[in-house]
């Protein structure tokens, strides 16, 4: 659909950019600020340059970070998307099974995030926790809060458990815009189930799915509230993720001047990434308009 | 016929295989909230004493403590309100805003569209601080009204993407009938629009609710005592008293349920809510 040139349209979008810049510019302004700036307490400030950055950078606690960050984006991307196709391929493709699937399936994704918390800390003690006490009962030592082995598998459980339905229903919306001619075209040629996936569902699928690798990305790149919860960013450092450390040095410590500098590196990396993604994901709605 | 046959025998056992796959997927899911809502029935000493599967001493204790209390259930209360106050303001600018992207095209409009989502993708725990100093400095701090603006930061731009991808579908032959009829923009908007895309407005209110309901760090931060919401109640209760699980699992029951009653009514729309309205 062809869209005609109006810069009218500006007028409507006027609203928008008045509330996302006050809730969105000027805080980021304020981030800016301090991320050069110095203070002895009150409102004594000086300019500090680069320091902080330089700080930062050499800092090994925020590439621990960092480290773990990536470490726990990249595993929960690796169980969640091949798990979201498998469970968007088993789904029931319509009747009332479909429907109480959809309304099952969705629960998790809107509970709060710390009740999400509360839950998994609930349900992996060893004293009151089903799960932690099932561990115990089959001679497995397990306890979240001290190992940090298991403090890691349950944040990971934890994302599978809120997140994986999103890929699922993403896959599943994807899924159910194929045509029915294509399956019965790959009937006809007898298509192996696995060619079925390979060269038809997939590639339907295309569009979705980096929609959502995308946006588990970035959700589990800013991850704070579950974890938080959770663990505490315990035992030790070891589940702090990037947010969990932000938070405890804005907030906690109060340290204006690096938590700033640390917010906008945060800031630019998942800026960088999304407009990597974004792009990618424009060119393919234009290739699927072409094609 | 026997074709047919024969390929709804060769299907048979992947079937089972799938049904498989989504009960042991529900069970995954199921279990620990049921964990939680059994929990929630129990009282705190057969929850630290005893280990049952099912309570073994029905009770609906925990539940009136917290519907008996002011500062549990005025949690809720506060919750209810900033999130409303968030879905209406999101939705009565991002409507006009998403028009106007789904129609025209205009100076910035791409680079427009994508810095609306990169507020999407800021890490909340960025904003916290600043958030926290804008507000207090023009003194709202602990009000409804900042929580809800500080939620614009992320719903705007849902809503605005949401929004769009369902005013796409619309033809706009109907827009252009309804301009040579003679309707202003205004009349043509309100009287016209807005009924068609209904089912999209409603789902992008359901967006806008859910995630500002969901949402903790900036409600926790904005707030000390007036506007606490529920979940940062919760979460005070898990670090300072001596921890009464049955109180606390009540409580989260009792936010998991209004978004369990409207997923029903949203179930056919939620995977383009959350694909940003782009499936």
């Amino acid at each position: 659909m062809e869209k005609t040139v109006n810069q009218r349209a500006w007028f409507l979008v006027i609203p928008v950019l008045i509330l996302v810049a006050f809730s969105s510019i000027i805080p980021m302004m304020t981030v800016v600020n301090y991320s050069f700036q110095d203070t002895f307490g009150g409102n004594d400030f000086f300019w500090v340059g680069l320091e902080w950055y330089r700080e930062l950078l050499h800092s090994e606690r925020l590439w621990d970070a960092f480290g773990r960050q990536l470490l726990f984006s990249s595993i929960i991307l690796l169980i969640e998307v091949p798990l979201g196709i498998l469970v968007a391929l088993s789904m029931p493709k319509k009747g009332i099974t479909a429907s109480i699937c959809l309304v099952l399936m969705s629960l998790p994704l809107l509970i709060p995030y710390n009740v999400v918390g509360t839950i998994w800390q609930v349900f992996g003690r060893a004293d009151i926790g089903l799960l932690g006490r099932a561990l115990s009962d089959l001679g497995i030592s397990y306890n979240y809060s001290q190992n940090a082995f298991d403090a890691w598998a349950t944040v990971i459980a934890m994302d599978v458990w809120h997140w994986t339905s999103l890929v699922a229903l993403l896959c599943y919306a994807g899924l159910r815009s194929i045509p029915n001619a294509y399956y019965q075209a790959a009937m006809i040629d007898q298509a192996s189930r696995w060619s079925v996936f390979r060269f038809i569902e997939l590639p339907k699928m295309r569009g979705v799915l980096m929609i959502a690798i995308l946006l588990r990305f970035m959700d589990s790149f800013m991850i704070y509230t579950e974890p938080f919860v959770l663990t505490g960013g315990g035992p030790g450092n070891t589940t702090t993720f990037l947010s969990i450390d932000l938070v405890k040095m804005a907030l906690g410590q109060f340290d204006l001047g690096p938590a700033a500098a640390f917010s906008l590196m945060y800031f630019l990396v998942i800026l960088l990434i999304s407009y990597v993604f974004y792009t990618v994901m424009i060119t393919a709605d234009k290739d699927e308009a072409q094609s | 016929m026997s074709p047919a046959k024969k390929n709804a025998s060769a299907h048979k056992p992947k079937v089972r295989l799938s049904i498989v796959v989504m009960t042991v997927y529900l069970l995954f899911l199921l279990v620990p909230i049921y964990w939680l809502v059994i929990m929630s029935f129990k009282s705190n000493s057969e929850i630290l004493g005893m280990f049952t599967l099912f309570p073994a001493d029905f009770t609906l204790k925990n539940y009136q403590t917290i519907l008996s209390d002011p500062s549990w259930y005025m949690g809720y209360v506060n919750s209810f309100i900033y999130v409303s106050l968030n879905t209406v303001i999101s939705l009565s600018v991002a409507l006009p805003a998403a028009y106007a992207f789904s129609r025209y095209r205009f100076f910035g409009d791409n680079h427009l569209f994508f810095w609306l989502l990169t507020n999407r993708m800021a890490p909340p725990a960025v904003f916290a601080l600043p958030f926290f100093q804008l507000y207090s400095s023009v003194s709202l701090f602990d009000t409804h009204i900042a929580v809800a603006l500080a939620h614009c930061l992320f719903n705007v731009p849902l809503a605005v993407w949401i929004l769009e991808g369902f005013m796409r579908g619309v033809p706009r032959e109907i827009d252009e009938t309804a301009f040579i009829d003679g309707y202003g923009f205004t009349r043509f908007f309100t009287k016209i629009f807005v009924p068609m895309i209904a089912p999209g407005i409603g789902v992008t209110a359901f967006f806008c609710f859910m995630f500002s309901w969901v949402e903790l760090l900036l409600s926790r931060t904005l707030t000390s005592v007036e506007a606490k919401p529920i979940t940062a109640i919760m979460t005070r209760t898990v670090s300072a008293s001596g921890l009464d699980w049955g109180v606390l699992a009540a409580a989260g029951v009792l936010t998991i349920i209004p978004g369990a009653i409207v997923i029903y009514f949203v179930r056919n729309h939620i995977a383009k809510g959350f694909a940003l309205g782009r499936v």
